[in-house]
């Protein structure tokens, strides 16, 4: 009887503390002076810890013998529910059944022992892997080809090169036999090659009816490998279906956040103006980092819920807490109609530097009497990628336009 | 509906370790709270780990040590040496009539098992983060493994320790067939010491550096250096209230062809038992929080 499911997820939820309480291995004096204190009747408790979802709610199912892709930014969830899923943390909320016995790849070569040689690693890491011995025997001479070491099976692997070290410890993941395999970026390991050669055997693996599910940033990978994918977004999922779409829908969120969630506007003006959409733009296309050898376009949509005689609209790009500069969209307060508008705002090319940075976007009348600012709007990478030698060397959290000569 | 079924049917399957890899074996996986007891089926179907565990830590071990395995005839008798100089000819201890050397090595040899299967598994938890973080098997084995090193080391020593007995002309008495019994008691005993430690030192990372001094005080509390009949025999079974002093005691008696102290066996074994209950249960509270902890 065929199931209809290798993998079912029901409202699973992670929480995880914050802040100073979060240093979870306490000292034992911490404890003793708490339970003291607790003894002596000063009921405090302990300090209030900050609490925060690493995942919430999410719920799917993963038919057997489907390939499915997970993908997201950095902090979405996904590391956490590939924690979950493969029980190396519990969930706070919710459940997850799994049919068929579980493989996770969250690395290669767990355990390997640089003194034990490369035989005796293939049996360890094989076994840690949940391999059997007997089908470690049988597989043997296949892992080692695979990982082309015949020659050094005999050799401690601290002498082996690096090449050699994570082909060998790809080639006994490979050859694992588990119904389910969680499979996280373990792909990007090795020289070009090599590579491709794993994305071969992953596609092998990915046709032979076993269920995959695959965490990676690699698209092109989650393309060509899964049929269908899970999009993540701050510990939520916001799509699950074909992959095709999904990753047309990821690609879209990439550059910018929609309806500006989170809500840390403040000011007068708050209900009066929104703010929907920020979309980054460089040589006409959404960017996933920003380049900073291009001009870099932001566009602010929003609404206006009346109409204001004269208003500015502005926008602040800041980094490691400090305002690196700011714009408005006009040169000054323009009367703004009740309805949408769009503000477009042009970085020339060669301004920023390297870096995560913070974009902030707001409205004020004339002489500030009422205003709304938006201070985490959104956030974005810029590459290192330099426009000249010049500011390659340069130090500073942005560039200028400048010109220099030297004279005696 | 589907779940319901199939969930039934996997806990009425017969306590078969291989159910835990098989094809239609469902796995729930759930959010725990409170005390657990240990799941033996599944440390049972993860046997294999244990040994391969345990299997690298012993090759590991002496690689790239001049003298190799040779250290694990060494330390004992090195430690036997300076025991026998400073208790035995300047304290002056009393050996109930025996060579004071054979004295104490034999007591020497089950508590430095004690002392290093406990005091390693202690570290082992912390000490095998990139392991714990990214693959799940059920974590006791950790500490469990560390008992291996442990004893392949005791078996070299009680070699040594029989040639000894032999040649100060002991001989081997019937009571030899004790040894297996002596040795169960002092593997309980270390592996509830060794868990409950290990554990402690997840939550507590000031344990760690308690250990050391825990187990220097442990040693002059156990009759080691010293024969139990030192105390009085009213006593005398406050001294095995110690899990290890069974044991200990009983090794000695055994190598030195004596009657062995029934009594002090049952009670350190009881004392043992809780022990590992209570570090068991406690194991499986901290267990769950490992990954987020460490």
């Amino acid at each position: 009887m065929a199931a209809p499911w290798a993998i079912r997820v029901e409202g699973l939820g992670k929480q995880y503390e914050l802040g100073e309480g979060a240093g979870r291995p306490r000292s034992l004096y911490e404890s003793l002076s708490d339970a003291l204190s607790w003894v002596a009747g000063r009921r405090e408790g302990p300090p209030r810890r900050e609490l925060f979802w690493a995942l919430r709610g999410v719920s799917f199912e993963v038919a057997p013998g489907e390939v499915i892709g997970v993908v997201g930014r950095n902090g979405a969830g996904k590391s956490t529910l590939l924690k979950i899923l493969s029980r190396i943390t519990t969930p706070t909320e919710g459940r997850v059944l799994l049919r068929g016995n579980l493989a996770s790849l969250l690395e290669v070569g767990t355990g390997f022992h640089p003194e034990l040689t490369g035989r005796e690693n293939v049996f360890l890491n094989g076994t840690i892997l949940g391999m059997r011995r007997r089908e470690i025997e049988r597989k043997f001479d296949e892992i080692v080809a695979f990982a082309e070491v015949e020659r050094f099976v005999d050799t401690p692997v601290k002498r082996y090169s690096s090449g050699m070290y994570v082909r060998l410890a790809f080639a006994v993941a490979a050859h694992l036999d588990a119904d389910i395999l969680l499979v996280d970026e373990v792909l990007a390991v090795g020289d070009a090659a090599f590579q491709r050669k794993s994305l071969g055997k992953m596609e092998d693996v990915a046709r032979g009816g076993r269920t995959v599910l695959f965490v990676s940033h690699n698209l092109g990978a989650v393309r060509s490998l899964c049929s269908h994918v899970i999009l993540l977004e701050r510990g939520g999922m916001t799509f699950h279906g074909r992959t095709e779409e999904g990753l047309n829908h990821y690609e879209a969120r990439l550059s910018g956040l929609p309806a500006l969630q989170g809500a840390s506007c403040k000011g007068s003006l708050v209900g009066s103006l929104d703010f929907n959409e920020i979309v980054f733009r460089q040589a006409g296309a959404r960017p996933e980092v920003v380049d900073p050898a291009l001009p870099l376009e932001i566009e602010i949509r929003g609404c206006a819920h009346r109409s204001f005689e004269a208003l500015h609209l502005n926008i602040g790009v800041g980094r490691d807490g400090v305002r690196l500069f700011s714009c408005h969209d006009t040169l000054d307060a323009e009367p703004l109609p009740e309805g949408e508008f769009v503000s477009v705002f042009e970085i020339a090319a060669g301004t920023l530097r390297p870096g995560r940075h913070v974009l902030g976007a707001g409205a004020y009348r004339q002489g500030m009497t009422d205003s709304i600012w938006c201070a985490e709007a959104a956030y974005f990478d810029v590459s290192e990628k330099w426009s000249s030698p010049r500011s390659a060397r340069d130090a500073g959290a942005v560039n200028v336009a400048y010109r220099s000569r030297r004279s005696r | 509906m589907m779940t319901r079924l199939s969930e039934t049917a996997d806990r009425n399957q017969p306590a078969a370790a291989e159910a835990y890899f098989a094809h239609d074996h469902l796995t729930v996986i759930e959010p725990r709270r409170g005390w657990r007891l240990l799941d033996f089926r599944e440390l049972w179907a993860y046997r294999e780990l244990l040994w391969v565990l345990a299997g690298r830590d012993i090759k590991v071990r002496y690689k790239q040590t001049v003298l190799g395995a040779g250290w694990a005839l060494l330390r004992p008798l090195l430690a036997m040496a300076i025991f026998s100089v400073v208790f035995g000819r300047v304290a002056k201890m009393p050996s109930e009539g025996a060579p004071y050397p054979i004295f104490v090595l034999a007591a020497l040899l089950p508590w430095t098992f004690f002392s290093t299967a406990a005091g390693s598994a202690a570290e082992s938890l912390v000490g095998s983060q990139n392991l714990v973080s990214k693959i799940y098997f059920p974590r006791l084995i950790i500490p469990l493994s560390h008992l291996g090193v442990a004893l392949v080391d005791l078996g070299i020593g009680l070699v040594l320790l029989a040639g000894m007995a032999l040649a100060y002309g002991f001989g081997i008495q019937a009571t030899i067939l004790l040894l297996p019994v002596a040795l169960l008691l002092l593997l309980l005993a270390s592996l509830g010491v060794g868990t409950a430690l290990s554990a402690l030192a997840v939550a507590y990372r000031d344990v760690r550096h308690l250990v050391p001094f825990l187990m220097q005080v442990w040693l002059f509390a156990t009759p080691v250096v010293y024969p139990a009949s030192l105390f009085p025999e009213r006593w005398r079974w406050l001294l095995y209230v110690n899990p290890v002093a069974g044991p200990v005691e009983a090794f000695r008696a055994i190598f030195l062809g004596r009657p062995v102290d029934g009594l002090g066996l049952a009670t350190s074994l009881a004392i043992s038992l809780v022990v590992l209950a209570g570090a068991v249960l406690y194991f499986g509270r901290v267990e769950r929080r490992l990954a987020d902890i460490v």
